[in-house]
């Protein structure tokens, strides 16, 4: 059977998810925000991918699409070697108990109604996961596991700070067995001394059960540090992905670069060479033709205005969406395509 | 379930705390509603005429129901002119009560400054701002102190344009008795230097029309636009992100080299305080357990929970196993105890750390730090 089973739990192929945008009397849809436009990679079993970019840029709804909270536009979602979208609301089902979502903030994500314990057990017991005589103990061991104590079972979660909160949902998540659990900016909304807890914590849950990980974060120390394998993105795209030894060392990609040389480093005498880009995110509804990132980029070329760039596997292991990596040969071959499709253009208008 | 009982607080006992507490608010109020208070009062007296602000022994208490919360318990820290000044800890410790007690905006009447001095140095004379009335704070909010805040969206009113809110604050300290025109010129002026390149087209605006980025520009141009000496700013970039914020902290280098004012900055991120700050004051638990420049705070950290602090954030570059957390939590800041505040989540404690609080040691000529284990270096030294 193990056999049988890929290396990589979860690949995600040229996913695309696109919003409507309605206006008009009728609410036409007049345009379309491209929140996700063409993301693949692959997750290998008991790894964790950290998802890096600013905020608007797609993060969360590639996250959210993989779990199937939201429908996709194109691609797909292969989970396990079954297609997430092909399932039917049986499958589906079964499926939801293999892959989890913690979210980022503990306090708006814990419905203030139910006791730790129900808010924990209700999906266990929706899902027979126990019988009903080891319920108990069951709820009790999880709690444990994520370092909550058994006389916190009859509390409600406004008794709790930010990281015990959060230690709930990590608990939530785990009861349900789940090979995959997405994490969704987990540590964003805590202290830094309570950061630390819950990235040790995921750690050692990792280690204990096999956990395989989507760490979604904006903040790159904390990314670096849990990842093995990071991917950037930026408007909808990915822009690099690869080992985070490697891409942390020499980013490939100039949004990469930039990104990273953001980072504060908490050394006063810290010489930076930063480089800050100017302006802000384009609009998703309306994003530049082209690289997207040609707007803000310093080493921008005729060419990246007009064609976007292949996704290809510049070293081994390191992917990035580039016109600087092509051979020159492509390049060329693109810049004649380019030539001739203006000149069409040209034509047409006369 | 002994911890339960802890925090139990009968109907009647917390009827009794309240009127107890209303009586002593009442008093502090009354003093501060007086009408001609004579400037001999709050007139003090800089320590050092380098400094910009000077918080003597402050003690900011909030009187709640529950009970006497010790928000700020005795801070003593220096801004001298034209340096920024960092102030780092956990929610909660007081950081930003701190800074509020300088602007005199506690929530009152359950926030009162009970007993210490924020000397504020006007050029020819310093005020003592605990004392001053508010018809005198008025007149330094703005335009000696000002504060940006962490959520610009917040701070920012959302049935308002840009340029009336900016313009606003003008009028309203209208020192140079500008008419609406001149007041339009400085708001389009002050766009500018903040870095927004379409200042014409954001000045009629709404906030919600720009990205969280420009919103953080608008409020930082409020917050100079009378040329303030002392800019307060409440991580303001917590909200944004890490590219965003390095362009506002380059914005806040160059204004700060422009104008020579002196920044007190307040943040969790040790990343940004290195950037940022000449000097760096770590609080906890409503006091200061270490101060010192940022070269001594940073190479030699000497408090345990600045350890801690430091060794509990990852970092870009440098690879470690696990990371440390820092054991246990935050006292219960009704009830302190009077030992110290650290020791129960301490893992180099002494001997000593069971007597009272420490006192403040210092260990080289601008490093001070409040623990024990420094106490016999002191006598050595001595």
């Amino acid at each position: 059977m193990a056999n049988e089973k890929s290396e990589y739990l979860l690949e995600v192929k040229n996913l695309k998810k696109y919003f409507p945008i309605k206006g008009g009397l009728l609410s036409h849809t007049v345009g379309q925000v491209k929140a996700v436009d063409g993301v693949s990679f692959r997750i290998k079993r008991g790894t964790t991918m950290g998802l890096v970019g600013e905020s608007g840029c797609g993060k969360s709804t590639v996250g959210r699409t993989i779990l199937r909270l939201l429908e996709k536009t194109d691609g797909e979602v292969i989970f396990d070697g079954e297609d997430v979208f092909s399932l039917t609301r049986q499958e589906l089902r079964k499926m939801r108990t293999r892959m989890q979502i913690i979210f980022q903030d503990p306090y708006s994500s814990l419905s203030p109604r139910l006791p730790i314990s129900e808010i924990i057990g209700e999906a266990v017991r929706e899902h027979n996961l126990v019988p009903a005589n080891e319920f108990d103990d069951y709820i009790t061991k999880i709690m444990k596991e994520c370092g909550l104590q058994e006389y916190h079972k009859d509390r409600y979660p406004h008794e709790f700070s930010g990281g015990q909160r959060q230690r709930i949902c990590i608990a939530r998540a785990l009861a349900l067995n789940p090979e995959f659990i997405l994490c969704d900016e987990p540590v964003s909304a805590l202290d830094v001394s309570i950061q630390a807890q819950i990235i040790n914590l995921l750690r050692d849950l990792q280690k204990q059960f096999g956990l395989t990980y989507l760490f979604i974060s904006h903040d790159l120390s904390v990314v670096e540090h849990i990842s093995d394998t990071v991917g950037v993105m930026y408007l909808g795209s990915m822009v690099e992905f690869s080992e985070t030894e490697k891409i942390f060392d020499h980013p490939l990609h100039p949004y990469t670069v930039a990104l990273f040389s953001a980072i504060p480093i908490p050394d006063p005498n810290y010489k930076m060479k930063r480089i800050v880009l100017q302006g802000s995110i384009p609009s998703p509804a309306n994003p530049p033709s082209g690289c997207k990132f040609h707007t803000r980029c310093e080493k921008c070329m005729e060419l990246c205005k007009h064609v976007s760039p292949d996704w290809a596997e510049v070293e081994p292991g390191h992917f990035c969406a580039c016109h600087l990596y092509n051979s020159a040969e492509r390049n060329a071959q693109l810049e004649a395509e380019m030539k001739q499709n203006a000149a069409a253009q040209v034509k047409q208008a006369g | 379930m002994a911890d339960k009982n802890d925090s139990y607080l009968s109907a009647r006992e917390s009827r009794r705390i309240s009127r107890e507490n209303r009586k002593i608010t009442n008093e502090f109020e009354k003093k501060r509603k007086r009408k001609n208070v004579p400037e001999s009062e709050y007139l003090t007296k800089m320590h050092d005429p380098d400094n910009m602000v000077e918080f003597d022994n402050l003690h900011t208490y909030f009187f709640t129901d529950t009970g006497v919360v010790h928000s700020v318990d005795g801070v003593t820290f220096e801004v001298p002119v034209g340096k920024t000044v960092g102030v780092v800890g956990e929610s909660g410790c007081g950081k930003s009560v701190t800074s509020l007690s300088l602007m005199q905006l506690l929530q009152r009447p359950q926030g009162q400054v009970v007993d210490g001095e924020i000397r504020l140095n006007l050029g020819d004379k310093a005020y003592d701002v605990t004392k001053a009335p508010n018809d005198v704070m008025q007149h330094i909010r703005g335009n000696v102190v000002s504060m940006i805040f962490q959520e610009p969206m917040t701070a920012l009113n959302p049935v308002f344009r840009i340029g009336e809110q900016i313009g606003e604050v003008l009028q309203l300290h209208n020192t140079e008795n500008r008419s609406e025109e001149e007041v339009k010129q400085r708001t389009l002026e002050l766009l500018e230097m903040v870095g927004i390149a379409n200042s014409e087209g954001v000045f009629r605006m709404y906030p919600h029309e720009l990205s969280g980025g420009m919103r953080q520009r608008v409020v930082i141009a409020m917050a100079l636009a009378c040329n303030p000496r002392v800019i307060i700013a409440d991580e303001p970039t917590t909200a944004l992100d890490v590219t965003i914020q390095a362009q506002i902290l380059d914005l806040l280098r160059q204004l700060k080299d422009k104008t020579n004012a002196s920044i007190i900055f307040i943040t969790h991120d040790l990343g940004v305080i290195a950037e940022m700050a000449d000097f760096v004051v770590v609080m906890y638990a409503g006091r200061i357990v270490e101060k010192g420049t940022a070269e001594d705070i940073f190479y030699h950290p000497a408090h345990p929970y600045t350890i801690g602090l430091m060794n509990s954030k990852p970092v870009v570059g440098k690879k470690v196993e696990e990371l440390y957390s820092i054991p246990g939590k935050v006292p219960n800041p009704v009830n302190m105890p009077d030992y110290c505040y650290f020791r129960d989540r301490c893992e180099m404690c002494v001997e000593k750390c069971s007597g009272k609080y420490p006192e403040t040691v210092q260990i080289s000529g601008t490093h001070f730090v409040s623990c024990y284990r420094y106490y016999e270096q002191k006598q050595g030294g001595k």
